[in-house]
């Protein structure tokens, strides 16, 4: 397709992971599963304490229009519940699970049986699936949008454009089947006519893994997408643009350019979900960074303390200072390896070196910098001249509601700028003086 | 093994890696940029370049250091960019220049340019500029004995070519001389080449945009073939190419039109900001007092960079640029 690029940066990948195939974790001692693992209301603990569980039960649930249940990634005993100050600030409830370690399955776990959309969507939902790209948005809400007739194209984002994650790409090789399965499934009860699977070009056996399995299976109506091995490529938004050229503004929606668009392993988890009827209790994730011991790709029961991952990993090898859920461009810093997984991450990155120092911001020097890297052509200087004078308007002006909170501008300033972040806090200021 | 937890890790903002490319780096390019031009000129006037550039550098880089001491504001000296002022303001003086003359503009660029209205990036005019400007100004003299290339027989001191072409006195150079750099000038703006490798060196380092430089020399150079075509008072494409490699138009092109501080931020803007630049030198080598017009011109752009900066902000569009299929 011969439309132009969207401004992107380039960013060392440091994908050292990506021929490590994925290891299973064995079942930890204690899981503790949080009851907020999607955007929305979180949800209602259906276990007290006592309560014996199995793998795949339902244990959290909640009657909420945008929301997933969650389900038990052990067997074993509910010892109690327990609040947890989570890494957004927020308190959240853990249910917490002392294993059996002998992974009984709950009798209701058998693949659904679906005939139409409705009962597609609530399979859907009954597997527990969020995006599993980073926002974790209950996915039967992004495959039954309002206007469901119009949208014609599935987009899967096996980008994977931040550095260190291998995760999806492991994914891609690991997991081929259910993927394209999970795909076929949501193209004929949504009604899409094509689809693309976007991948950066610096995965080429995935790209070359696909594209044989897909005409293996005769497979014409999904094909892959090359992408520039570039950040962020993998931001829906940008996705969107690079595959169907349409421009997509802030505020949109995918299905609004008919588009339903979901990560490759959301798709790959709900093909496994239609094959044996497990829900979304385990997570593959990339486990990197210089303080850890035995880089590799892991995949752990939801709940599993992040620092029994890490022990998993052959420990530390250096004292952590940093550690990432998520990549490092958009990645979140916590502040305690006493975390437990949950249904989105994707990787585990624990740095002891300079990645860890937050460096010493200085004069903005007007390079320009942040203005081309920028892949919505915003001036984030001029955002944050406009946000230290607290101008609400100003920031509304020069399209502050526009940034995706990339982070590819604070990257590239060399004057170590946190512009991204100030874009974050100029959106909350629009925001709350209401303008439109 | 026994399994270690950590609970007082570090807690920063998105995004946790950054480019390599920081203030000090980018201002350490454009100081290697500009060597090309010194080791030509130290060729040209002789050893007294290399200590007069070095003089400058010193004294702009303790001004500003004391001047933050002085002020009790963080050190910045390591940025570099007193550095390069250093080298600029002397690049921009003749090699026979007292030491104290040069040191005065060095003063004056550092802290009344620059620190007196907030230091790197706050300052509205380029430093090195308005030093050179305020030092012609006060020392005419001085600032206009132009010593001999080693190239000249003799005399004792010459004329610049465009002095030659403003007051006469002299023939004109040819353009190949001009392109290497044995005439009369500044220190630092005498060799075409030099300048030029210097400048595609910083392009090719994606340090500047190459759209000032192009708009700048493209507008001179079309400016002066427009002039003698029309009044036929020289072969059109040779004195169009002398416009260009006379004075200081590649220095201020590459290296002082460019400074990130003082001229536009879009793309659009650094149209205007160049054509501008171009236009004004033009119209005061042609009609005006002076024979050289390029650190006026840059000056008085740089004045306009907050209209220019404003007027394009107003009319960018947000969001991703249109290119339906």
């Amino acid at each position: 397709m011969s439309h132009k690029h969207l401004h992107s940066i380039h960013v060392s990948h440091y994908k050292h992971t990506a021929g490590c195939a994925t290891e299973v974790m064995p079942i930890p001692d204690v899981v503790k599963i949080s009851m907020s693992q999607h955007i929305g209301a979180p949800c209602k603990p259906l276990v007290q304490k006592g309560d014996y569980v199995k793998v795949g039960q339902v244990i959290g649930d909640v009657d909420a229009f945008v929301s997933a249940p969650i389900h038990s990634s052990v067997s074993g005993t509910v010892t109690g519940l327990e609040e947890m100050r989570s890494a957004n600030g927020g308190v959240d409830t853990l249910v917490v699970i002392e294993t059996d370690k002998k992974q009984e399955i709950y009798e209701g776990v058998k693949p659904p049986e679906v005939d139409d959309l409705a009962g597609f969507i609530k399979a859907v939902r009954d597997s527990g699936m969020v995006g599993l790209g980073g926002a974790s948005f209950p996915t039967h809400i992004k495959f039954n949008p309002k206007n469901i007739d119009d949208v014609h194209t599935l987009i899967v984002n096996g980008a994977e454009c931040e550095p260190f994650i291998t995760s999806d790409h492991r994914t891609m090789l690991e997991d081929t089947d259910d993927l394209i399965s999970g795909m076929q499934l949501a193209m004929k009860y949504i009604g899409l006519d094509q689809g693309y699977i976007g991948i950066e070009e610096n995965k080429p056996d995935a790209i070359a893994h696909l594209d044989k399995a897909l005409a293996d299976k005769g497979i014409t109506n999904i094909k892959t997408f090359k992408l520039q091995a570039r950040y962020p490529k993998g931001a829906e938004r940008v996705l969107v643009y690079e595959i169907t050229g349409k421009t997509m503004d802030a505020g949109v929606l995918p299905a609004d350019m008919g588009v339903i668009l979901s990560n490759v392993t959301t798709f790959a988890k709900v093909g496994e979900y239609f094959r044996t009827g497990m829900p979304l209790i385990s997570k593959r994730m990339t486990v990197d960074g210089d303080a850890v011991a035995e880089p590799k790709n892991v995949i752990a029961p939801i709940g599993t303390m992040i620092s029994d991952v890490i022990a998993f990993c052959g420990g530390y090898k250096q004292e952590p200072k940093k550690i990432l859920m998520g990549g490092p461009m958009m990645g979140r810093a916590i502040f305690s390896d006493e975390m437990p997984i949950v249904k989105n991450n994707n990787a585990i990155l624990a740095f002891s070196g300079s990645q860890a120092l937050v460096k010493e911001e200085t004069a903005c020097i007007n390079c320009g910098r942040c203005h081309q890297a920028c892949p919505f052509n915003l001036i984030p200087t001029a955002l944050a001249d406009a946000y230290e004078r607290r101008d609400a308007q100003a920031l509304s002006d020069l399209k502050v509601m526009q940034c995706m909170e990339c982070g590819s501008c604070s990257y590239v300033c060399p004057a170590r700028r946190p512009l991204g972040f100030t874009n974050k806090l100029g959106k909350a200021l629009v925001k709350e003086a209401g303008i439109k | 093994m026994e399994k270690k937890t950590y609970s007082n890790l570090v807690v920063s903002s998105a995004p946790h890696i950054v480019s390599n490319m920081d203030t000090s780096r980018i201002m350490m390019m454009v100081i290697l940029a500009l060597m090309p031009s010194l080791f030509v000129s130290i060729y040209v006037f002789g050893f007294r370049v290399l200590t007069l550039t070095l003089a400058c550098v010193v004294a702009s880089v303790f001004f500003e250091w004391a001047w933050n001491k002085l002020m009790k504001r963080p050190q910045t000296v390591g940025d570099l960019s007193a550095v390069v002022t250093g080298v600029l303001i002397a690049f921009n003086v003749p090699s026979g220049l007292p030491y104290w003359i040069a040191v005065l503009g060095c003063f004056v660029g550092i802290v009344i340019v620059k620190q007196l209205f907030g230091g790197l990036g706050k300052n509205i005019a380029n430093p090195a500029i308005t030093a050179r400007i305020v030092l012609f100004l006060s020392f005419a003299t001085e600032m206009t004995t132009w010593p001999l290339p080693r190239m000249a027989v003799d005399a004792t001191s010459t004329a610049t070519p465009l002095g030659i072409l403003k007051e006469g006195g002299g023939d004109l150079p040819n353009n190949l001389e001009m392109f290497l750099g044995f005439i009369g000038g500044s220190m630092g703006e005498v060799s075409a080449i030099a300048l030029l490798v210097g400048g595609l060196f910083l392009i090719w380092k994606k340090i500047i945009s190459p759209i000032i430089p192009v708009c700048f020399i493209g507008s001179v150079f079309v400016f002066a073939a427009i002039y003698y075509g029309v009044t036929g008072t020289g072969d059109a494409l040779d004195m169009a190419v002398f416009h260009v490699l006379a004075g200081g138009v590649m220095l201020g092109a590459f290296f002082m039109a460019t400074d990130y501080v003082t001229t536009p931020l879009l793309p659009a803007g650094k149209v205007v900001f160049g054509i501008g630049c171009g236009l004004i030198t033009m119209i005061i080598r042609l009609w005006g007092q002076y024979p050289e017009g390029v650190s006026f011109s840059i000056l008085i752009m740089n004045c306009l960079t907050p209209l220019i900066n404003n007027f394009f902000q107003k009319r960018m569009y947000g969001g991703a640029k249109k290119h339906e299929k």
